[in-house]
């Protein structure tokens, strides 16, 4: 039970940061975590932590690259962008998310007609 | 799905570079916490506040960098680790049994290592030549009279490297050479050294380079060359310590038996893996080789031993047609065609030549070192088994907590792999120093065995023994505690009736099987050792103790004359000192290199196999067969008179009598020995000659006179003081006789008999280890088992004794139920051996396969041992309190 809750997450997780990059281009983990909690509205509140574990996966899965670099405040920091085999990956996962949030939606819209009953 | 390769690859990889990805994944994260920290101060929080909500955003650097290692590696590796800490935890909390089964195993394991090192050196590893499958020792077919039999003249040789069309090379080796044959004088005391001659392409023949120098040029082997010398590589580092600017100098070297003095060039030095005597002569340890120079041995009779080795693509029948339609068409000696052409061929292979006669006793050896490691893993397993009894709770624990049974077993499985890898590594250990001990063992006559060595082959065995042996082990009690009823073990109590019976009868069947194969060992050592004393039993013909012998070095100037008068000198001189009972000189000894000439009764037809008749030859003094304690049936020994008159007398061994004459009265008859006639005057009982086991072969002693001369001489003297007294004396009269007396060792005769016998000492002393370790272990087995079940039924016992048992019913009752498991054991293993003793009859000397005092012997052994096992916990349970037992649980 535990275990599918946490794929669940970081399935989402891997998804928001190829699209963040594909978006914004090169990024630190720092800046990768700050600006999806500021898309999101504080509405996702991640431990930032996790982002790491999410990156070293798609690094191994070869979506995106990694080099070292300076940031804007001159501190060395591990500059991840996004690959050609990423962004063909963010656009099976966008198709597939997209799916899923309509079915979901469809799904719970019909249980809150049901509850009502 | 290729990013799931990918992905798969990539995970593999950064198992190995763990540490750098830490290192920088805590990099990133510190500079991930510094850029949060510069933000919130920017927001205008105090900086303390600032870097606590820094971190609690980030949530743990500890789990992230968990997580982070988690999704990189291979799961299974985390497991395993996990495995590993909780399976070394548990080892160390029970450091009692893990000392106990890592140091059975350690012995075990060592022992096959060992065990299998030597089998390997002498059986699996190919010799160390190149294409060492192409390489051939010829010899006679059916070969008789020793080396003789074994060895060709330089004329045949000769013809044989011209005719063949089958071998890149053929070459040889003087087969005759004997220990401190050469003397090495110039600074200070002459020192004796152990030349060999080769003839030319010896050394290219098995493709051996020099590591210094050159190897000998053709023009070396002609006659009047300048004389050369190739030294081995540990005379080298020992008599001229490695100094690299002898190559091209000259040494004062003189050969004893020829007494050509002179100075010998050093050519080179042969590389350090390069051991003659491993190979080609057992326990000879060779110092330096030197030209066979073919003119020199023309008319010597056979003297080489040959060495040939194939063309590529020549099959070895292939080649033993041609040798066998060649040898027949050569002379022995070009000159001398009536001395006939008896030559055959047979082709061997040098490595089956070198250890095909071992062959056997070592796959002896190999399995009984087998059987003591089932014996270590079966008692293991019932060491195992009764942890598990004790730790049924835990695992049934576990289980209900969701643990799947697979994972059990692997926990199981993850500590007997520990505690092989320990024993492993300790066992290692144990054989290195083993088989250091063995390899600088020159008192054994095993060939190769002084290039015994852990090498890779043998780590790759050791590593696979380990791994099956944990697995063997292991299973049975992981199998075992991972299924039964999980609720029974949870409910029950104390180490209760829920394991009783099945787990009764497994730790049964564990020990039975244990007397058994502990059995087996028992019957193979002690055939063994029977044979052995069979063999130190025999008559040998002579009294190797109270007598010594030394290596006499004299210069006769080639004067039979002046000879005769030297060895009388030293004879009569060595009588003089105190405590010598008699003395006597002879060119060789018994048991060490031999030579043999033909006999023949002269003017008497006597069929083909007695017209020239293969005999031991040895020149010799009178008193030599006195000195030697051999005894002489009829006639007289040889006399001084004898030999300053020239009188051509011989003395004949029984089997030469026996042969020639049967029935009859030799004394007095004339003989054709080695060419020329002499008058039969003595018969002295047969003296085992080439080896304790051998037959002896015919034998004759003539008197050192101008027809016979001597290959060298050993001076013998018997006397009832240790050697080690008698030698300073011995020497001091030898050094008065002559200055130029090398310091040569005063040897005990015994040492070359306990030589001869020593390959099976040597098989006699490990198979006996073996089996009395396979004895220890199999009553530890049988203690533990009977000493655990009383434990148990400790309850049980106090209520009997309440009921009026009386404490001898209790302790007979025990031992009792030992009895039971040994007797069951002892009778399987009986059986086993039955059928099992039969492989190794031709390994016994003199004892029947089913000799039945062996049998019997080791059947009351092994009940002894099994009762001793048993009468300790019978002690124990016949001392338990009622009270007490009922009381407690």
């Amino acid at each position: 039970m535990g275990q599918s809750k946490l794929d669940l997450l970081q399935g989402t997780l891997d998804v928001m940061v190829l699209q963040t990059l594909e978006v914004l281009g090169p990024l630190h983990g720092y800046g990768i975590a700050r600006r999806i909690e500021q898309v999101s509205g504080d509405h996702v509140l991640l431990n930032q932590g996790t982002i790491y574990a999410s990156l070293v996966r798609l690094q191994q899965r070869g979506w995106i690259a990694a080099k070292w670099g300076t940031s804007e405040n001159n501190r060395k920091a591990k500059f991840y962008s996004i690959t050609k085999l990423g962004q063909k990956q963010l656009v099976k996962d966008t198709a597939h998310w997209q799916r899923l949030v309509g079915v979901m939606g469809r799904v719970l819209a019909m249980h809150g007609e049901g509850g009502e009953r | 799905m290729s990013y799931s390769l990918r992905e798969a690859v990539n995970r593999v990889l950064s198992f190995f570079r763990s540490e750098q990805l830490d290192r920088e994944v805590n990099e990133e994260m510190a500079s991930h916490l510094e850029m949060a920290v510069e933000e919130n101060l920017r927001r205008g929080l105090s900086a303390e506040e600032a870097r606590r909500q820094a971190l609690v955003r980030f949530g743990g650097v500890q789990q992230a960098l968990e997580q982070h290692r988690e999704s990189r590696t291979l799961p299974w590796v985390d497991v395993l680790r996990q495995d590993l800490r909780f399976g070394l935890r548990m080892l160390r909390r029970d450091l009692e049994f893990t000392v106990v089964a890592v140091l059975i195993l350690a012995i075990g394991i060592g022992a096959n290592i060992a065990v299998f090192s030597v089998v390997n050196t002498i059986l699996l590893r190919p010799l160390p030549f190149r294409d060492a499958q192409q390489l051939v020792r010829i010899v006679e077919k059916d070969a008789q009279g020793g080396e003789s039999g074994k060895t060709y003249t330089a004329d045949a040789t000769q013809d044989f490297q011209q005719q063949n069309r089958s071998f890149q090379s053929v070459s040889g080796y003087f087969a005759f050479t004997g220990p401190n044959n050469f003397k090495l004088s110039g600074n200070g005391q002459p020192t004796p050294a152990t030349g060999m001659l080769v003839a030319q392409g010896f050394f290219e023949t098995l493709a051996v380079e020099p590591a210094l120098g050159r190897m000998f040029r053709p023009g070396e082997f002609v006659h009047h060359a300048q004389p050369a010398a190739l030294l081995s590589y540990p005379y080298w580092k020992r008599q001229f310590s490695g100094d690299r600017s002898i190559i091209g100098r000259t040494v004062d070297l003189s050969d004893k038996v020829d007494l050509n003095n002179g100075s010998v060039t050093v050519v080179g030095v042969l590389p350090e893996t390069f051991d003659f005597g491993a190979v080609f002569s057992l326990g000879a340890k060779v110092d330096l080789f030197v030209p066979y120079i073919m003119d020199d041995f023309r008319e010597d009779g056979n003297d080489l031993a040959l060495v040939a080795r194939l063309k590529p693509g020549v099959s070895m029948g292939q080649a033993q047609s041609e040798t066998d339609l060649l040898f027949p068409q050569f002379y022995a000696v070009h000159k001398h065609p009536e001395y006939g052409r008896p030559y055959t061929g047979q082709l061997t292979g040098l490595k089956e030549y070198v250890s095909g006669k071992l062959r056997r006793s070592l796959i002896v050896l190999w399995c009984a070192v087998g059987l003591i490691l089932l014996i270590v893993c079966v008692n293991l397993s019932n060491l195992l088994l009764a942890r598990a009894s004790a730790r049924g709770k835990e695992f049934a624990m576990r289980r209900a907590l969701g643990a799947g049974r697979s994972r059990l077993v692997r926990q199981l499985l993850t500590e007997s792999l520990v505690l092989a890898t320990v024993g492993a590594v300790l066992g290692l250990g144990l054989a290195y120093v083993l088989l250091s001990y063995l390899a600088h063992q020159g008192s054994i006559s095993l060939p190769l065995l002084a290039m015994v060595r852990v090498d890779g082959m043998v780590l790759e065995w050791t590593l696979l023994i380990a791994i099956g042996a944990a697995v063997l082990f292991g299973l049975a009690p992981g199998l075992r505690m991972s299924t039964g009823n999980l609720q029974e073990v949870l409910k029950d109590g104390g180490p209760g009736l829920s394991d009783s019976r099945e787990h009764d009868r497994m730790r049964s069947t564990l020990v039975i099987t244990e007397m058994a194969v502990a059995c087996v060992l028992l019957v193979g050592a002690g055939l063994l050792l029977r044979s052995f004393l069979r063999v130190l039993d025999i008559d040998l013909g002579f009294e190797p103790s109270h007598a010594a012998a030394i290596s006499v070095d004299y210069d006769d100037g080639g004067n039979a004359a002046k000879r005769a008068a030297i060895w009388q000198e030293v004879t009569s001189r060595s009588l003089m000192i105190p405590g010598v009972e008699s003395a006597g000189i002879s060119d060789n000894l018994p048991m060490s290199r031999n030579r043999s000439w033909g006999i023949a009764a002269k003017g008497e037809q006597k069929g083909d196999a007695l017209n020239n008749l293969p005999v031991f030859v040895y020149i010799v003094s009178p008193g030599y067969l006195k000195a030697m304690g051999m005894r002489l049936i009829e006639g007289r020994d040889v006399s001084w008179d004898d030999i300053s008159n020239n009188r051509a007398v011989v003395v004949i061994n029984q089997t030469v009598a026996r042969k020639v004459w049967p029935g009859q009265n030799p004394i007095g008859r004339t003989v054709v020995a080695g060419g020329a006639d002499a008058e039969v005057i003595g018969v002295i009982a047969d003296v085992r000659e080439t080896g304790a086991e051998d037959n002896p072969g015919a034998q004759m002693y003539l008197p050192a006179t101008k027809q016979f001369g001597p290959e060298g001489s050993y001076l013998v003297v018997r006397s009832k003081l240790p050697p080690a007294t008698l030698a300073m004396s011995v020497m001091r009269t030898l050094r008065d006789i002559n200055p130029g007396q090398s310091m040569t060792e005063f040897q005990p005769v015994q040492t070359l008999v306990d030589h001869a016998t020593s390959p099976r000492r040597f098989f006699v002393l490990l198979v006996g280890t073996f089996a009395c370790l396979g004895l220890l272990l199999a009553a530890l087995g049988i203690y533990g088992v009977i000493s655990y079940s009383v434990t148990r039924q400790t309850q049980e016992i106090g209520i009997r004794m309440a009921l009026g048992a009386t404490p001898w019913w209790v302790q007979f009752d025990v031992i009792w139920k030992t009895l039971q498991l040994a007797l069951i054991g002892i009778a399987v293993g009986i059986i086993a051996s039955l059928g099992l003793a039969r492989l190794i009859a031709s390994l016994l000397f003199q004892t029947a396969p089913s000799d039945p005092l062996t049998f019997a012997g080791m059947m009351a052994l092994l009940g002894m041992v099994a009762l001793l096992a048993g009468y300790v916990p019978a002690r124990k349970a016949s001392k338990i309190d009622p009270m007490i037992a009922l009381r407690t649980n």
